[in-house]
C-alpha cells in the first residue's frame, strides 16, 4: 500500500508527525517542569513545615514516670511500696476505631461490661496522647495472649508499671491515706510535665499531704517510632528521679494495738511523744483497706464506704468533733490557777447541784449524792462538776475561752496532714456570729465541763495533753519523722520548729494539775484507778464522757445499734510518766459509755506497748 | 537489501562493541540510559524495601526476563509489528474478557490471570497493542486521518480502555487511553478537533463521576483535600508530601530517609518510591532522576523523528511520550499534584509485569532504529 504514496506525500507526513513530535516534546518539558516546581515548593519552600512534620512522625517523647517513695513505719517497716503489675493500655489518638478495637479485645481478654464502661469513664477525662487503662492487673496468661496478638491492636500496648501497695492494708488507711487515679481537679494543679505518665496522685494523709516529695522527677525517653506507635530505638533518655523515701514517727505495733483495741466500737486512738511532737499513732475507727482505691476503685466498692452509715472514709482522729466533757476540767483547773480565781487549796461545796445566784435551774453533777467539800486536786481525780461550773462561773466566759485558746482548742494542730478540723471552743463572739444569740450565763458552767457547744477533735485532745505534760512547751504534732533522697542514706529530719512555751506566772501550777491528773490514775478515789496498776511510773491522766444529744435525720439505724448510739462518748487522756512524759495518748470512744470502762483501758494497753511493759491485762475495777 | 552492507564488510577488522549491539539491533544511547536509570531504581529499592537482598534479587530477575524480552522484540522488524498489530490487540482484548470472568482478586481488583506458572496482567499487552493497531490503521492511508478513521481509532481505543477501568484500573486505563490518544495527535488530527474533545472531556466529568466506584470518588475527594482524612484514604499523600517535603534540596542521603524506613510512607517499594527518592536524595536528586526520563524519552522522540514510515514515527512517538505520562501520572500522584492512581513509577517501582511491557515498548524503538534502511552504502 505504501508504495503508492509519492515520495513528496512521505515527505508531507514527516514533517507533520516531526512538528506533533516537537510539540510533544515541548508539552512534555512544560508538564515536567511543573513536576520540579511542586517539588521546589514542597522541597525547598515548605521544607521547615515538613521537616518538623516528619520529626514529629519519627520522634516520640515518652515520659518515664518517677518511681514513688517508699513510706516506713518508725521501725522502718513498710507501710507503701509499690508492686509491679501489667495493665492493657491505649493511647486513642493512635486508635483508627475505639469501638472497633474495644470488641476485638474483649474476645481476646474477655472484657467485662465494667471494665469498658470504666474505660469510657476514664477515657471522657484523659489527657490528649496519653495512655488510658483498659484493664489492670493482667494476669501472666492474658500477657502472653495479648502479646501474640500485638500486631492487630495499634495504639493499644500493654504497660509494666509500678503501682502503690499498702501491705499493711486497713491500718494506716487514715493516717498516710492512699493514692488513685489523678482527677480533672487535680489535674488543673499539677505541673502537668511533671505528671507525664504518672497515673497516680496522693489523695488523703501522707500520701496528699507529702506528694510533692514522693512523686520524684519525671525523665524522658526520647524514641524513634513507626507509623504503628511502636518503638523502633531509643534516642536518648534522661533517667527519672525516684521520690524521697518517708520515715513516720507512727508505730506499726501502738497502730495496730489501738486498732485492735477499739475493738468494733467507732472511735479514735492518737498517741504522741510530747517531747518531739512526734505522733506515734493516729487511729480511726471504722476503717477501709486503701488498696481498693490504688488502681481505681470500683463505684460498687466506692458506694458502699460512701453509703456505710458507719462513715469508715470519715478520718475521726482529725475530724471527728466531740464534746471533750471531762478531760476539759485539768485545762479549766488551770485555768483558775493561773488567773487567780482559786489555788490549788481553795474549796468548793458539792451538794449534788449547782445554782446559779439568782436562778433555780439545778445544773447537776454526775454524782447524784455529791461529792462533799472538794479542792481542785479531788475535783480533777473525782472529776466534780458543781467545782468546775463554781470555777468556770467565777472565771466567765471571755476568760476561759481566751485561756483554752493558748491549749490550741478551737484551733487546727497544724498536724502535717491535710483536712483537718478545728474543733469548737465556743465564746460570746462566736455565738453572736454563728447564731446571732446572745451568750447566756448557764452556758459557761456546761463550758466548764467540756459540754455544750464544745467540739474537740481527738488529735487536738492528744495536742492538748501533750503540751499540758510538757509544761507549756507546744509543738505541732508531726507523723512523718525524716525524709530520705533515693539513693542516699543520710535522712533529713521534718518537722516544724515552731516551738512555742506557754508562759505561765507559777510553775508550780502546771506540778498541782499533773498531780491532781496523777490522783485520777493513782489516787484512792480516782475514776481511772486500773490504768495505774502495777506501772514503773506515775501516769496522769482524765476521763471523759461527751453527752450524745441526738441522732442525726438522715442517720438510720436498726433498734438494737440506735441504743447503742444513745450511750455517750467515751474519752480519755493520758500521759506518762507523770514527771518526765515520753507518751501522750488520746482515747476517743464513740457511744462507749464511760471513759474510765471502754476509753481508759485502750490508754493503758497503748502505755503497755509503748514501754514495753509486762502487764495483765487491765481490769476496770467498779 | 542494505542489511548486506552492515554484514558483508570485511571480517578482520577489530572487535568493535558498537557494531555487535547493532548487530542485536541495539540502540546502545537508549541502553545505556535505560541502564541508568534501572541502576538507580535498584538502588533506591535496596533502600526503600529496608535493605532486603532478596528483594532486589526477584527484581534483578525480572528484570532480566524484561531485558531478554526487549531484545526479542528489537529483532521483529517494523513491519511485522504492523502486520501483526490487528491480531495482538484481539488476542489482548480476549484476555481481558477473560480476566473478567476468571481472574484472580488482588487488592480489591480482577487485573491478573493465573496461567499456573505465572501470574499475567493481560493490560499489560493492551498497553502495547493499543498504540500498534492505532498507528498501523492511521498509517494505512495519508495523513492526516479522516474522521471516519477518527472514529474508529477511538472506538479501538476506547473498548480496552473501559474494559480495564471496569475491573476496576482507572490508572493503567488512563495510561492506555493516552497511548491511543497521543498516536492520533501526532498523526495530525486539526487542533480545533482536539481543543473540542478537551472541552468535551471537561464536559464529560460530572458523568464520569456517576459511574465511578466509591473508591475512585473517594481518591478525588481526598486528593481535592487530603487533610480531611488524615488517618484514612488521605494518608498516603500526606506521608508522602512529609517524606518528600523533608527531603529538602539535598535530601537526607542513601539509606537515611527516615519516613520509609520507620514505615510512614505506605508502598514505599512500589507505588510511592519517587518519595523515598525525594527524601534521601532531595530535590536535586529528584529533578535528575526526571531529567534522565525526559532524555531517554527524548531519545525514543529522536528515533521516532528519524523513523522510516508514518506506522514507525507515529509508534515511536507514542511510546516515548506515554513512557512520560506514565512518569507524570506516578510523580504527580506522589506530590499530591494529581489523585492517587496506582501507577508504578516506571522501571523503578518493584513489580514484574509492567517493566516487561516497558522494556518491550523500549524494544520497539530499538527495533524502528536500527531496522532503518541505509539511504547511503
Amino acid at each position: 500500500m505504501s508504495s503508492r504514496f509519492t515520495l513528496k506525500d512521505h515527505f508531507r507526513e514527516s514533517r507533520l508527525i516531526n512538528g506533533r513530535l516537537l510539540v510533544a516534546a515541548l508539552i512534555s518539558i512544560l508538564v515536567f517542569s511543573v513536576v520540579i516546581v511542586r517539588l521546589v515548593v514542597l522541597q525547598v519552600f515548605e521544607y521547615e513545615h515538613f521537616d518538623s512534620l516528619s520529626n514529629r512522625n519519627r520522634v516520640d517523647i515518652e515520659p518515664l514516670p518517677p518511681q514513688r517513695g517508699l513510706i516506713y513505719d518508725r521501725n522502718g517497716l513498710l507501710i507503701a511500696e509499690n508492686i509491679p503489675t501489667f495493665s492493657l493500655e491505649m493511647v486513642p489518638e493512635k486508635v483508627a476505631d475505639v469501638e472497633a478495637t474495644l470488641n476485638e479485645l474483649s474476645k481476646l481478654l474477655a472484657l467485662t461490661d465494667e471494665d469498658i464502661a470504666d474505660f469510657q469513664d476514664r477515657l471522657k477525662r484523659h489527657r490528649r496522647f496519653q495512655q488510658v487503662v483498659i484493664r489492670q492487673r493482667l494476669t501472666e496468661a492474658e500477657v502472653a495472649r495479648f502479646s501474640a496478638n500485638r500486631y492487630r491492636f495499634p495504639g493499644v500496648d500493654i504497660q509494666g508499671r509500678l503501682i502503690r501497695h499498702y501491705p499493711q492494708g486497713n491500718l494506716f488507711a487514715h493516717a498516710v491515706g492512699y493514692v488513685g487515679r489523678i482527677n480533672e481537679r487535680e489535674l488543673q494543679i499539677i505541673d502537668q510535665q511533671d505528671y507525664k505518665g504518672t497515673q497516680q496522685i496522693g489523695k488523703t494523709g501522707v500520701e496528699k499531704e507529702y506528694e510533692e516529695l514522693l512523686h520524684g522527677e519525671v525523665g524522658y525517653r526520647q524514641v524513634e517510632t513507626n507509623v504503628q506507635g511502636r518503638i523502633v530505638r531509643e534516642l536518648m533518655s534522661v533517667s527519672s528521679h525516684s521520690g524521697d523515701d518517708l520515715f513516720l514517727n507512727l508505730d506499726i505495733n501502738l497502730q495496730r494495738v489501738a486498732s485492735e483495741s477499739l475493738t468494733d466500737f467507732n472511735g479514735s486512738v492518737v498517741a504522741m511523744d510530747p517531747r518531739s511532737g512526734g505522733v506515734l499513732a493516729l487511729v480511726s475507727k471504722p476503717d477501709f483497706d486503701p488498696n481498693l482505691f490504688v488502681s481505681g476503685i470500683s463505684s460498687k466498692d466506692y458506694a458502699e464506704l460512701r453509703d456505710s452509715p458507719e462513715r469508715p472514709l470519715y478520718d475521726r482522729a482529725l475530724r471527728g468533733s466531740y464534746p471533750p466533757g471531762s478531760t476539759l476540767k485539768p485545762f479549766v483547773a488551770l485555768a483558775g490557777l493561773e488567773l487567780g480565781v482559786v489555788t490549788e487549796h481553795s474549796k468548793t461545796y458539792c451538794p449534788g447541784w449547782y445554782t446559779l445566784p439568782g436562778h433555780d435551774h439545778r445544773y447537776r453533777c454526775w454524782k447524784h449524792h455529791g461529792h462533799g467539800m472538794m479542792d481542785m486536786n479531788d475535783a480533777v481525780a473525782q472529776s466534780c462538776d458543781v467545782y468546775f461550773y463554781d470555777l468556770a462561773h467565777t472565771l466567765g466566759i471571755d476568760r476561759l475561752h481566751q485561756f483554752l485558746d493558748l491549749f490550741g482548742f478551737g484551733h487546727e494542730t497544724g498536724i502535717d496532714i491535710p483536712s483537718e478540723s478545728s474543733g469548737l471552743s465556743p465564746s460570746r463572739e462566736w455565738k453572736r456570729a454563728s447564731r446571732n444569740q446572745a451568750w447566756f450565763p448557764g452556758e459557761t458552767l456546761i463550758s466548764g465541763i467540756g459540754q455544750g457547744f464544745n467540739q474537740t477533735t481527738p488529735i487536738q485532745l492528744a495536742h492538748a495533753t501533750s503540751t499540758l505534760a510538757m509544761r507549756g512547751v507546744m509543738q505541732e504534732p508531726q507523723v512523718v519523722r525524716a525524709s530520705r533522697k533515693a539513693g542516699q542514706s543520710e535522712m533529713e529530719l521534718r518537722g516544724s520548729e515552731r516551738v512555742n512555751s506557754l508562759p505561765m506566772q507559777d510553775s508550780q501550777h502546771w506540778e498541782a494539775v499533773v498531780d491532781s491528773m496523777v490522783e485520777v490514775i493513782h489516787g484512792e478515789r480516782g475514776t481511772a484507778r486500773h490504768v495505774g496498776k502495777d506501772m514503773p511510773f506515775k501516769v496522769a491522766g482524765k476521763t471523759g464522757t461527751a453527752q450524745v444529744f441526738g441522732i442525726a435525720q438522715d442517720e438510720k439505724y436498726d433498734a438494737e445499734t440506735l441504743e447503742r448510739k444513745l450511750h455517750d462518748h467515751a474519752l480519755f487522756i493520758a500521759f506518762a510518766p507523770a514527771d518526765k512524759p515520753e507518751f501522750v495518748v488520746a482515747v476517743v470512744v464513740e457511744n462507749g459509755g464511760s471513759g474510765s470502762k471502754t476509753a481508759a483501758p485502750i490508754a493503758r494497753k497503748m502505755m503497755i506497748e509503748y514501754f514495753g511493759l509486762e502487764l495483765d491485762e487491765p481490769q476496770p475495777d467498779q | 537489501m542494505n542489511h548486506s552492507l552492515i554484514s558483508d564488510r570485511p571480517q578482520r577488522q577489530s572487535w568493535q562493541p558498537g557494531r555487535l549491539f547493532q548487530l542485536l539491533h541495539i540502540d546502545t544511547m537508549l541502553l545505556f540510559g535505560l541502564l541508568l536509570l534501572l541502576g538507580v531504581g535498584l538502588m533506591m529499592l535496596y533502600s526503600a524495601g529496608g535493605q532486603d537482598s532478596g528483594l532486589i534479587i526477584r527484581q534483578l530477575v525480572r528484570l532480566g526476563v524484561a531485558m531478554g524480552a526487549m531484545l526479542v522484540v528489537a529483532q521483529i522488524h517494523p513491519d511485522r509489528m504492523r502486520d501483526s498489530a490487528y491480531w495482538l490487540y484481539a488476542f489482548g482484548l480476549i484476555l481481558l474478557a477473560a480476566v473478567l470472568l476468571f481472574g484472580h482478586e488482588g487488592k480489591g481488583a480482577q487485573r491478573w490471570l493465573n496461567l499456573g506458572f505465572f501470574r499475567f496482567q493481560p493490560s499489560e499487552i493492551i498497553k502495547l497493542a493499543v498504540p500498534i493497531l492505532v498507528a498501523a490503521f492511521l498509517a494505512e492511508r495519508p495523513l492526516p486521518p479522516s474522521a471516519f478513521r477518527i472514529l474508529m481509532s477511538l472506538a479501538l481505543i476506547g473498548l480496552p480502555a473501559f474494559l480495564i477501568a471496569k475491573q476496576p484500573d482507572l490508572g493503567t486505563a488512563i495510561l492506555i487511553a493516552s497511548s491511543g490518544l497521543i498516536v492520533l495527535f501526532l498523526a495530525g488530527i486539526s487542533w480545533k478537533l482536539i481543543i473540542g474533545f478537551l472541552s468535551a472531556c471537561a464536559a464529560a466529568a460530572p458523568v464520569l463521576w456517576y459511574f465511578m466506584h466509591d473508591y475512585q470518588r473517594r481518591r478525588v475527594l481526598t486528593f481535592l483535600n487530603p487533610e480531611n482524612d488524615p488517618l484514612g484514604a488521605g494518608y498516603h499523600i500526606i506521608q508522602s508530601k512529609i517524606a518528600i517535603g523533608s527531603g529538602g534540596t539535598f535530601g537526607q542521603g542513601w539509606l537515611q530517609g527516615t519516613q520509609s524506613h520507620l514505615e510512614f510512607l505506605p508502598e514505599r517499594s512500589t507505588d510511592f518510591i519517587f518519595a523515598v527518592i525525594a527524601e534521601e536524595f532531595g530535590l536535586a536528586g529528584a529533578a535528575l532522576l526526571l531529567c534522565l526520563y525526559l532524555l531517554i524519552a527524548g531519545r525514543g522522540l529522536f528515533i521516532a523523528s528519524q523513523a522510516q514510515s508514518s506506522f514507525s514515527r507515529l509508534l515511536a512517538g507514542s511510546i516515548s511520550i506515554t513512557f512520560l505520562v506514565y512518569v507524570f501520572v506516578n510523580v504527580g500522584m506522589v506530590t499530591g499534584l494529581l489523585p492517587v492512581v496506582g501507577v508504578p513509577l516506571p522501571l523503578v517501582s518493584y513489580g514484574g509485569t509492567s517493566m516487561v511491557t516497558l522494556l518491550a515498548g523500549f524494544g520497539i524503538l530499538m527495533s524502528i532504529h536500527t531496522h532503518r534502511r541505509m539511504m547511503s552504502p
